[in-house]
């Protein structure tokens, strides 16, 4: 499994640790955008959807 | 064999790694679903393979962040037979404020003096003859405190309640309005699984709103007595499950039920209480895995007062 997916805006590439998990929320280092993981074999990473009116706890 | 568990999650939070982490460490298979792709064929929902047939899916337990995407897949689910953590009527109740408040009123459990109207002129005549200033105006959906304005003069009452009507979905065209509570500069959570408040903590902030969300400190409080017994009460007004009841204490009344979540965060609140928060929760969709035995079929108990919906012959 690949551990170096690239930042979807940026193309940087990231280093992710073994323990991330699909749908988990990480900050790219070279652009700051919030990236969403979309799955983890290989990784694939996606801009992470804004904040909708109705998400809550 | 060990239970098949759906996971329901939108984002993954702290919380819902801790609670994965959980039916991890107690060796327990989940078979995870995210907001991001769920399609249902509505007709032949008992059709289904991830919930009907051997290996499937009896219990799911709901994480999900979106209430508007929630809420119709758990009563899907529901309708085919597989029970649910929370209950979508539950989640249907405690995820919008007009309901809670309907809910707590039904029980008789005690409440801020809240309001509900179709019309900014309503809402200014409540506001000017019986709440008075500051009050709060909260939206019907939503958490973390956002969109919930504290409304101090009448100037910013007509303000607020004009962007509202003009600017916001039809979500926007009725309001919800409180009471302002003189609390002490916190309120407090409690968790409740099942029949037990298992732990509480106070959120402290020097703003008006203490979500932590929005910065407030977290402290423990101890749930005997009163807070555990108020909030068992809101939790079962709701109809009960695995939830996170806001607690307030005003001055003339006691304490007051704000709202009840129904998934909850708690990743602030185990360190201070000392409580395994996740892993009371996983125990309690555990048991109640347990209570339907060890195969699905039509038969089985649904959570909802409608018949299941039988698999095509």
């Amino acid at each position: 499994m690949s551990n170096q997916p690239q930042c979807p805006e940026c193309s940087q590439v990231l280093s992710l640790s073994d323990d991330t998990v699909e749908g988990e929320v990480i900050a790219c280092p070279g652009c700051e955008a919030e990236l969403e993981v979309i799955d983890t074999d290989p990784f694939e990473l996606a801009v992470a959807p804004e904040m909708a009116e109705d998400w809550g706890e | 064999m060990n239970p098949v568990i759906g996971f329901f999650s939108g984002r993954v939070r702290v919380e819902e790694k801790l609670l994965l982490e959980a039916y991890a460490k107690r060796g327990v298979e989940v078979q995870r679903f995210t907001e991001r792709n769920m399609t249902l064929r509505l007709d032949r929902l008992a059709d289904d393979p991830r919930w009907s047939g051997a290996g499937a899916i009896r219990v799911f337990h709901d994480r999900g962040l979106a209430f508007g995407t929630a809420g119709p897949l758990l009563e899907a689910l529901e309708a085919s037979g597989v029970t649910c953590v929370n209950r979508a009527e539950v989640v249907a109740t405690s995820g919008d404020k007009f309901r809670t408040s309907l809910a707590l009123a039904r029980a008789g459990v005690p409440q801020p003096e809240t309001y509900w109207c179709t019309s900014a002129e309503d809402a200014l005549r409540i506001l000017d003859e019986t709440l008075g200033y500051p009050a709060v105006l909260k939206p019907q959906v939503g958490s973390w405190g956002r969109l919930v304005a504290r409304l101090d003069t009448r100037a910013a009452a007509e303000a607020v309640l004009e962007s509202r009507e003009v600017l916001g979905s039809f979500h926007h065209r009725t309001h919800y309005l409180q009471r302002m509570i003189a609390k002490p500069g916190r309120d407090l959570r409690v968790f409740v699984v099942g029949n037990e408040p298992i732990a509480a903590i106070y959120r402290t902030s020097d703003h008006w709103l203490t979500n932590t969300a929005l910065g407030a400190t977290t402290s423990a409080c101890s749930v005997e007595g009163e807070v555990g017994e108020l909030a068992l009460r809101a939790a079962q007004a709701v109809g009960g499950g695995i939830l996170a009841v806001d607690l307030v204490e005003d001055p003339e009344r006691g304490l007051l039920v704000l709202e009840v979540n129904h998934s909850g965060e708690f990743r602030n609140s185990i360190e201070p209480t000392g409580v395994n928060i996740p892993g009371r929760m996983v125990d309690f969709v555990l048991q109640t895995a347990g209570e339907i035995g060890p195969a699905r079929d039509a038969t089985l108990r649904s959570s909802t007062s409608l018949p299941p919906i039988e698999a095509t012959p």
